[in-house]
């Protein structure tokens, strides 16, 4: 005797044995609720909160859209003052003098991006080392908790990596790393105008290292879950005509997920230029202009971190909001071109099966 | 012919054997930051850092009223995000298809997932802190919601977008409306992973500090109003850790390896669950 929840109704009919005098009465007990339910709620209701609910998650779904569209138009409002004052000269002036209240966005801007070049330069290289290893090499039993492992250097907070960072690999990089560089890539050609100056800990080099090591895995996991989606036949067709699992890589998988690639090497980027923390303990916050890569500097996202709550004067907030707005369209741009990759790459999945 | 194979078995063995050294390039600085933060956190710890007010250079206090005032902030933030993010979800999974809105407000949720928490803070700071002309508990928790909304959204949509097709025409072949088909057979199914979801958010939040330099701001006293400036963990930590005073730092590394272990315990937690669930299918 099957005794579904549809068959409720005729439980009276057919009472089983094993079903209690208890559980019988409270089946009863629901039957007449729930016939009076239907009868105080009859189908326009339903077809009521139907709409209702559905307005409702539309209603969150546009907010989710507008709260992007009111970060944009508040930076932009926020940012008038100071476009007033200074113009497109803004983005090509170095000056930043709160006393004469001229401010120019050159070397943030510089900071931000010279850090972000050298995270990229360590992050993705390493990044799909990792993803090579957890999808190709890893034994099964190590696969997951290496990849947790992975993204749980994502999820220690930023502000930590900037106090270990401060204390801790600042004064190592002094001590042991930046005398090396100074001695020996100092007086090379070209590159020798990278490393010049006191071995002091902070400055855009450290602020770099660290975002590449917080990049790799956003970096990593992206890369690692597109290498995932190459069909098997793929690579076992190219293992059978002998080629090794470095070949396979290179001229199979990498190929087929190249797209995938390039767009989780933008979200590596897009969280590169607007990481804040970590980077404002580390950098030095020196509104100097530098190439040497030893020197500190200053990013966009640490000035506004430093100087916002004390920035006084309208134009002055004014110009850091303005930064703020150059930094978020950048970051825009990049993540766009990111999810626009990624999209495509699974277009072409959904297209093949 | 034989020097092709060698040359090439030889390019095999270093390209894998990089790529070795870069998993263990990227384990290595996870090891030496909880090292780190074990061996200066555990020795800062005290009953103190849990019973006393953060105290002025040179005399000796804890973080209590920081960790209050961050646990009511991320409470705060979560409770006001999460329903937000999984109506959202359920309105991408359920209901917008591949519509206009729907395509748009994915795409702007992405972008809100990776933005800098820093533009959060600008964007609360601008719109609530200007007009109320004062920094407040519920500026941060606002920004801190912000932060947890496209969290929620994206979990909420894939893992209502796992729940087979199959269960939602059986509800609507028994009658039943769409929202109970969505409330009672959808969002039941997919319970563990909206919770993991929010759990993530919740341990993204807890550790984020930009967003709150200029929403909460920051309170050395006592304090629970949430409409007067708060005090709160990751912006006590920032200050201290930049103060030139050996007992704030100590109070710092004590601070960070509370949250450390928070977030990173979260996470785990959060996995677990998603696990276990997963199994059961």
């Amino acid at each position: 005797m099957s005794f579904n929840r549809m068959g409720l109704r005729s439980a009276n009919l057919s009472t089983p044995v094993f079903y209690s005098e208890a559980k019988i009465r409270f089946i009863r007990f629901y039957q007449q609720k729930m016939t009076l339910l239907q009868k105080t709620f009859p189908d326009k209701t339903q077809v009521f909160l139907d709409a209702a609910f559905k307005l409702t998650s539309l209603f969150f779904a546009f907010a989710v859209f507008s709260l992007l569209a009111g970060i944009l138009i508040t930076l932009v409002v926020g940012s008038i003052p100071s476009f007033k004052a200074f113009g497109w000269g803004f983005l090509t002036s170095s000056a930043w003098d709160p006393v004469n209240v001229n401010f120019g966005a050159v070397v943030p801007i510089f900071g931000t991006l010279v850090t972000s070049a050298i995270a990229m330069l360590i992050g993705v290289p390493v990044s799909f080392g990792i993803a090579l290893f957890l999808t190709e090499l890893s034994p099964n039993c190590l696969k997951r908790p290496l990849g947790i492992a992975i993204e749980l250097l994502a999820g220690i907070p930023s502000i930590i990596y900037g106090m270990w960072g401060l204390f801790i690999f600042a004064p190592f990089l002094a001590d042991h790393i930046q005398p090396w560089l100074i001695d020996y890539l100092g007086p090379m050609p070209f590159i020798g105008i990278l490393f010049q100056g006191a071995p002091m800990g902070i400055g855009m080099l450290t602020a770099g290292i660290i975002l590449g090591i917080m990049i790799i895995p956003f970096i990593a996991s992206v890369t690692r879950d597109v290498f995932d989606v190459v069909p098997p036949q793929l690579k076992e067709s190219a293992y059978a005509v002998g080629c090794t699992t470095w070949e396979v890589v290179w001229y199979v998988v990498l190929p087929y997920t190249k797209i995938g690639v390039v767009g989780g090497v933008m979200l590596g980027l897009g969280r590169a230029l607007g990481e804040t923390m970590a980077v404002t303990f580390v950098i030095g916050n020196a509104q100097n202009f530098s190439l040497s890569l030893l020197d500190p500097g200053n990013s966009i996202a640490s000035a506004l971190a430093n100087e916002f709550n004390e920035a006084v004067g309208d134009v002055y907030s004014s110009a850091l909001i303005e930064l703020g707005l150059i930094m978020f369209v950048i970051t825009f741009i990049v993540l766009a071109i990111s999810k626009l990759m990624l999209m495509q790459l699974a277009r072409r999945e959904g297209d093949k099966s | 012919m034989l020097s092709i194979y060698k040359r090439r078995r030889f390019i095999n063995a270093l390209n894998l054997t990089i790529s070795l050294l870069a998993m263990a390039f990227g384990l290595f600085w996870l090891g030496w930051i909880l090292w780190t933060l074990l061996q200066l956190g555990f020795t800062s710890l005290s009953p103190d850092v849990f019973t006393k007010m953060t105290p002025p250079p040179g005399s000796n206090g804890g973080l209590l009223n920081a960790l209050v005032g961050s646990l009511m902030m991320i409470l705060a933030g979560v409770l006001l995000g999460a329903p937000v993010g999984v109506l959202a979800g359920i309105y991408l999974a359920e209901y917008g298809g591949n519509g206009w809105l729907a395509t748009v407000t994915r795409f702007s949720n992405d972008i809100l997932l990776s933005a800098p928490s820093i533009v959060i803070g600008l964007f609360v700071y601008e719109i609530y802190v200007a007009t109320s002309h004062h920094f407040s508990g519920w500026a941060g928790a606002f920004a801190l919601a912000l932060i947890v909304i496209p969290v929620v959204v994206r979990t909420t949509e894939n893992m209502l977008k796992l729940v087979p097709g199959s269960l939602r025409e059986a509800a609507a072949a028994l009658g039943a409306p769409q929202w109970k088909i969505i409330m009672m057979v959808t969002l039941r199914a997919s319970k563990s992973g909206i919770v993991t979801g929010i759990l993530l958010a919740l341990s993204r939040i807890s550790g984020e500090t930009a967003p709150l330099l200029f929403t909460a701001l920051n309170n050395s006293f006592w304090s629970l109003n949430m409409n007067a400036p708060m005090a709160n963990l990751p912006v006590v930590i920032f200050q201290f850790a930049m103060s030139p005073y050996d007992d704030w730092h100590k109070l710092a590394w004590a601070g960070a390896l509370i949250i450390t272990f928070g977030v990173l315990g979260l996470n785990i937690i959060a996995r677990f669950i998603f696990r276990n669930k997963s199994n059961l299918h």
